[in-house]
């Protein structure tokens, strides 16, 4: 066995699919690191991808995935940085045949292992495990899966670092799962290399707080962060964060140098209260953290502390994702000059609505907003805004049903009141909006016992 | 007797928000620490929720960190439905946080 390092680095690569394409390779060339995290999953992708591989069974899978990996693979392998992704998606055994394939052109032949992280698909399984009493009843709304079980398009079970240990314990250097939580893609590789036990608490906390943190990518060096915005340097050249991990659970937050961004305590802070929920437990698949024992300090420009995680027992149950067939959406948008923008938008809502009830067409929802004026903090902007002298608004307005004819039926209604309705009207050059289905998320609990990881290993 | 003003949260506070479901979190954080208390007291679950009365239709939960000088709010019902179902421009809630920044607290002039 090889010895245990003083320090690990894992670096951000990307904070969700569709994040910026040039990150990871500047987070393997722009200065040391050990491990590559890459974090592709939102619960909307994981539907998406079983559609596209009911209409081919060889997809599944985040594809620019494979484009980065065909561009770093050949310094990953020469700098023996090891690189866990949950790019899997719903086939992640796919996922890794097309890895290795981009290998052998590289020419890494025989000089790539990649593990292969499944298990956490439950579809095919839904209903032997209804059968068998575990009714996955929703934890929001405590309805029956029953109630949706013939519009099921996913169901995923998360996964934690665990198999990811496993993977790499077996000699993986690029780790392919499907829904494995975001955090555990940086816990395992902070496990394996300190060997840290699995109920080790206070130091799986501490791995599940340092992957939290660098989940979102740039979000916690500087991107989107509010403190100080306007003297936050080089965003176009923002540098993703990398957790720099001792083998007692301390770690560093820092970022490549000649990078832009920031990394400070009120940018770590941001970041570790986004999308929190009771701070005291942070449930994984791994441990419980507790986010109110977490210590930040500045160290060095760039470099912040984090100290003193404690954390608790996992419990006996995983989470599942399940995304259902819910029904149709669209929104159409036309915009208002001055004078009397705000005015003229709102009588040209109530003459939309209007006619759509003459229509006796029905919504379970419709939604209408004043981009400019009022749409993201409502009454509470319109206090501060005279909705009458600013120079434009955006009618914004959605509606909701379960069936397609009315949502298609409005979305003809828009453009005519360019014509016949209130004016000063523009901006419609985008043409009638489209209906759009609209995939609901059902979030579950299931007995972890029934849930079992498995790895293999792939060559190139 | 102190005298006391006014100011927003958006002068002695940043916040970042998310969503979970139907419910958008915000985290509110003191620019400095010494106006943590302030806060505490003042921004509290009851004042949040008539802060955002007509823009949420559930409850609102308050949560303590100390250690961050921050406070976590959850606005449940915040989301029409949360996510895909949503039709607002900020069906994710990443914006609850600056409206919250719009509340006025009292501070020791």
């Amino acid at each position: 066995m090889s010895p245990r390092p003083a320090t690990v680095r894992v670096a951000a690569g990307q904070g969700f699919w569709g994040d910026w394409m040039e990150a990871p390779y500047r987070q393997v060339t722009g200065g040391q690191v050990d491990y590559l995290m890459l974090d592709y999953l939102a619960e909307v992708t994981m539907s998406i991808l079983q559609k596209q591989k009911s209409r081919d069974p060889s997809r599944g899978y985040a594809t620019d995935f494979v484009t980065q990996m065909e561009r770093i693979l050949p310094i990953v392998v020469e700098r023996g940085i090891n690189v866990t992704a949950n790019a899997g998606g719903v086939n992640p055994r796919a996922c890794a045949a097309a890895v290795a394939d981009v290998a052998r052109k590289l020419g890494l032949r025989g000089k790539l292992k990649i593990g292969v992280v499944t298990g956490d698909d439950l579809l095919d399984r839904l209903d032997g495990l209804v059968a068998r009493g575990h009714q996955l009843t929703n934890m929001d709304t405590q309805r029956p899966l029953r109630d949706v079980r013939d519009r099921v398009l996913s169901a995923n079970a998360y996964l934690g670092a665990a198999p990811v240990v496993e993977a790499l314990e077996r000699g993986a250097q690029v780790v392919i799962t499907g829904r494995v939580t975001d955090t555990g893609l940086t816990l395992g590789p902070l496990m394996h290399a300190f060997g840290w036990a699995r109920d080790a608490w206070d130091l799986i906390a501490a791995g599940t707080v340092a992957g939290h943190i660098i989940e979102c990518g740039a979000q916690a060096s500087g991107g989107n962060c509010l403190r100080n915005w306007e003297r936050i340097p080089d965003l176009a050249n923002v540098g993703y964060p990398i957790v720099e991990a001792q083998a007692d659970g301390t770690f560093e937050l820092i970022k490549h140098p000649k990078t832009g961004g920031r990394i400070d305590v009120p940018a770590v802070t941001e970041q570790l209260v986004y999308e929190m929920g009771d701070p005291r437990e942070y449930i994984t698949p791994d441990g419980i953290a507790d986010f109110t024992t977490i210590r930040l300090a500045q160290v060095a420009k760039d470099r912040v502390r984090v100290s003193g995680v404690r954390g608790k027992p996992a419990t006996d149950k995983l989470k599942v994702s399940i995304a259902y067939f819910y029904g149709y959406k669209a929104v159409g948008t036309l915009v208002y000059a001055w004078p009397d923008a705000l005015k003229k938008a709102q009588a040209a809502d109530r003459v939309l609505r209007r006619r759509l009830d003459d229509l006796g067409l029905k919504f379970e929802a419709i939604h209408t907003e004043f981009v400019g004026a009022s749409a993201t903090h409502g009454a509470l902007a319109l206090a501060d805004v005279d909705g009458n002298e600013i120079p434009e608004v955006q009618l914004r307005i959605g509606v909701r049903a379960a069936d397609k004819n009315p949502v298609d039926r409005f979305t003809r209604e828009i453009a005519p009141l360019i014509l016949n309705g209130p004016p000063s009207v523009t901006g419609f050059a985008g043409g009638r909006p489209r209906p759009e289905e609209i995939v609901a998320y059902w979030p579950a609990l299931i007995d972890r016992t029934v849930v079992q990881p498995t790895i293999e290993i792939v060559e190139a | 007797m102190t005298k006391r003003r006014t100011v927003r949260l958006v002068n002695i506070a940043h916040a970042r928000s998310g969503d979970k479901g139907d419910t958008a979190n915000v985290g509110l954080i003191a620019n400095n620490p010494k106006d943590y208390p302030l806060l505490v007291k003042q921004v509290t679950a009851a004042r949040v929720a008539r802060h955002f009365k007509g823009m949420i239709t559930g409850p609102v939960e308050r949560f303590e960190l100390p250690n961050l000088h921050a406070l976590n709010f959850l606005l449940h019902g915040a989301l029409d439905g949360g996510g895909t179902i949503s039709l607002k421009t900020d069906a994710q809630g990443k914006v609850f946080s600056t409206a919250l920044l719009r509340m006025e607290i009292e501070i020791a002039r």
